[in-house]
């Protein structure tokens, strides 16, 4: 049993409309893929890393490839009013697989490259050479599926010394009346001493099909260099996602990942980050809420390559219903990388007995003198609190969702984005109050009913 | 407004509560006093519905309603409170938030609407004065990093919020320096009125100095032995409990 087999076959029937739809440079890695993917097979539930989730049912639905690129009728910037207020973001959008700029685009003139791949072959020849599928690891079948059928992606390029004034956001939708599987890829390079705040949201219009998500995303961060990087979900219980970000940090340079779901179906989260500069900083962040049937699992790597860094990981659940949550972070210290510090935390809720937390974390050091710890803990709401506050009136209710929201509390404060922070307090709580709803213009019906 | 009929209780099949009867009125001040174990925070934890006890038998009344059919909550609306003697740290869960979200329950058991920010904020600011709870406790997270002394302040400052018309005071002084003391106690006698009635669970005569009690009773192995005025507590003081276990002991 194959699930990538059927996408195999059809690539293999439509190789030429893939090779004249693309650049060369996608091209020439689908090639690549192509080789690896005929003996590759997608890990079996249970094993290493894969213990509580089954990628091969999550591929094995007939999801429709847009293989020629169809248009379809969609304009994301009236359909959809997906702003945060006061962040005043550049927004773009996504919609399936095709990339469309917004008016508010306009605002971002000169300052960053936000183009897609198609034109920035072109524009910046150079730069996509040499990094495109570079930090990839065609390793995973889900990676070299994407290299395969992708045809085209989203280049964000902050030039060397740029501070990019507004933040970046990228809305991606599924809205299609079809089941369907589309592969987003990005390709981040944010210059030396460069700076960009990069919010992206997962939304998807339509609740009745099933989507899958099988994206890419590669970031380099050059030497003195900061990024923030938000990528929230706020799907349907029909959405899935597989998603594997790679990092490459470069001396002095300070990455923000927040990984937050809100909403979704099934997630595959992956983060892969190479820290291969002295003095760069990580923070990678995680907040799941999930109930009814969703499932979210983060795999995280951290490759502590230079000495001198420090990287803090925090990944907080909270699960209700038959929610299933899985964690499994990995911290390496390589040989000769004194003065590391590395600490990896991973804090769960479960509000209910049918709810499971799978976490495993791991760390693995070749230096002495560096500073690594980590801690992973399930627990229940605290028994004693809930009474607590019942015995001042506060109905069981609420007194459950004033304690999930104060347990993820410090994961949104974390948020270096002060809109996206407030706005964020205000989606958990609502989340938690189970109003709402499936994305469908979520911001914008908030900031409707907010006006 | 409080009838407590034959009251027995028991934790993971102990019996703690053996057949308590107390009968509090709106106005009065009742004192129960008694050894450690003798079942006085079980008492306090029983009436507020506390999960982990569980009632064997007997009845309470609160104003004419079945105390124990009710939920926690709802004991908590139609107006019972508890001092706890370990207040609990909620991390995360601001004082101000917690404070409004219980008023607003509060009121809307009653049919009530919210109260708005202002007016809440200004509830808060008179309130908090009649503990002398500073304004940075109020915004913190409930209890979290609080003093002994601000924690039991903080408790009295929310029975002031919230105005029940019974307060159980469960060892409010223990842990309290002298002026602790005094503030705590000048709050609750503050918030005295003709309407409604406290009952302190204390060891010692201290606080009892500062909150005057109408009576004085002693609980032992589970049941009221002994009740009688103000004096009783003195003479406890003086002679400690002993004489009244033996007294109990020896009829059995």
């Amino acid at each position: 049993m194959n699930a990538l087999q059927q996408y195999i076959d059809l690539y293999d029937e439509s190789r030429e409309v893939f090779e004249q739809q693309s650049p060369d440079l996608l091209n020439a890695l689908r090639r690549e893929a192509r080789e690896l993917l005929q003996v590759a097979r997608l890990p079996r539930k249970g094993s290493e890393d894969y213990e509580a989730t089954d990628l091969e049912s999550v591929f094995a639905h007939d999801y429709g490839v847009n293989v020629n690129r169809l248009p379809f009728d969609v304009d994301p910037e009236n359909t959809f009013h997906c702003d945060v207020p006061n962040m005043s973001t550049c927004l773009y959008y996504s919609s399936n697989d095709a990339f469309h700029s917004s008016a508010t685009a306009e605002r971002n003139i000169g300052k960053v490259v936000v183009e897609p791949f198609c034109m920035a072959v072109d524009d910046y020849p150079e730069l996509m050479k040499a990094y495109y599928g570079k930090l990839a690891r065609m390793s995973d079948p889900t990676v070299a599926l994407n290299t395969l059928l992708v045809q085209d992606g989203l280049f964000i390029y902050v030039p060397d010394g740029v501070v990019a004034e507004r933040p970046i956001q990228l809305v991606n939708i599924f809205n299609a009346a079809l089941d369907m599987m589309v592969q987003r890829r990005l390709l981040i390079v944010v210059g030396k001493n460069a700076s960009l705040k990069l919010l992206a949201c997962d939304h998807t219009q339509s609740p009745d099909y099933q989507y899958l998500n099988n994206q890419v995303i590669e970031i380099v961060a050059l030497e003195g260099s900061t990024l923030d990087f938000y990528d929230m979900e706020e799907s349907t219980p029909l959405t899935r996602r597989v998603s594997s970000i790679y990092v490459d940090q470069r001396e002095g340079s300070n990455v923000l990942i927040d990984g937050i779901t809100l909403i979704n179906g099934f997630t595959r989260n992956n983060y892969h980050v190479e820290v291969n500069g002295e003095h760069a900083e990580t923070h990678l962040l995680g907040m799941t809420i999930a109930s009814g049937e969703q499932h979210v699992d983060s795999h995280t790597f951290i490759s502590h390559n230079a000495p001198r860094c420090n990287s803090n990981e925090m990944f907080k659940y909270v699960l209700n219903d038959n929610a299933v949550g899985a964690f499994a972070g990995k911290i390496l210290v390589k040989p000769n990388c004194p003065r590391v510090e590395a600490y990896q935390g991973n804090r769960n809720l479960c509000g209910a007995p049918t709810a499971k937390m799978y976490t495993k974390p791991q760390l693995e050091i070749y230096t002495d003198d560096v500073m690594c710890s980590h801690g992973s803990a399930v627990g229940q709401l605290d028994e004693e609190a809930l009474f607590y506050m019942r015995t001042r009136g506060i109905g069981i209710a609420e007194a459950r969702r004033l304690l999930m929201q104060a347990f993820v509390a410090d994961v949104i404060d974390g948020v270096r984005l002060d809109a996206l922070r407030d706005r964020l307090h205000y989606l958990v709580e609502k989340r938690f109050a189970g109003t709402l709803s499936n994305c469908a213009g979520c911001m914008a019906a908030c900031k409707k009913n907010q006006e | 407004m409080l009838v407590i009929k034959d009251l027995q209780a028991s934790i993971e099949d102990k019996q703690i509560l053996k057949g308590i009867n107390l009968t509090v009125k709106p106005g009065e001040v009742h004192a129960i006093m008694g050894p450690n174990g003798s079942g006085k925070s079980t008492l306090s934890a029983v009436l507020t519905g506390n999960p982990a006890y569980t009632v064997t038998g007997g009845s309470v009344e609160f104003y004419g309603k079945d105390l124990l059919a009710l939920s926690p909550e709802d004991r908590a609306h139609e107006g019972l409170f508890l001092s706890f003697q370990y207040p609990v740290e909620i991390p995360g869960v601001s004082m101000v938030n917690f404070m409004r979200t219980a008023l607003n329950e509060k009121r809307k058991y009653f049919g009530q609407d919210p109260l708005s920010a202002a007016d809440f904020l200004k509830l808060m600011r008179e309130k908090r004065s009649i503990v002398q709870l500073d304004n940075k406790l109020a915004s913190r997270a409930v209890n979290e990093g609080f003093s002994g002394g601000e924690k039991k302040r903080n408790e009295i400052f929310q029975m002031a919020m919230l105005e029940p018309r019974l307060s159980i005071l469960d060892e409010t002084d223990s842990g309290l320096d002298i002026d602790a003391l005094r503030i705590v106690a000048s709050g609750v006698n503050t918030l005295k009125s003709k309407d409604n009635a406290t009952i302190v669970i204390t060891h010692y005569q201290r606080l009892l100095d500062y909150i005057k009690p109408d009576f004085v009773h002693v609980l032992y192995k589970g049941r009221i032995v002994m009740s009688a005025g103000p004096e009783l507590a003195l003479e406890l003081e003086e002679k400690g409990y002993d004489w009244i276990k033996e007294q109990v002991d020896s009829q059995q």
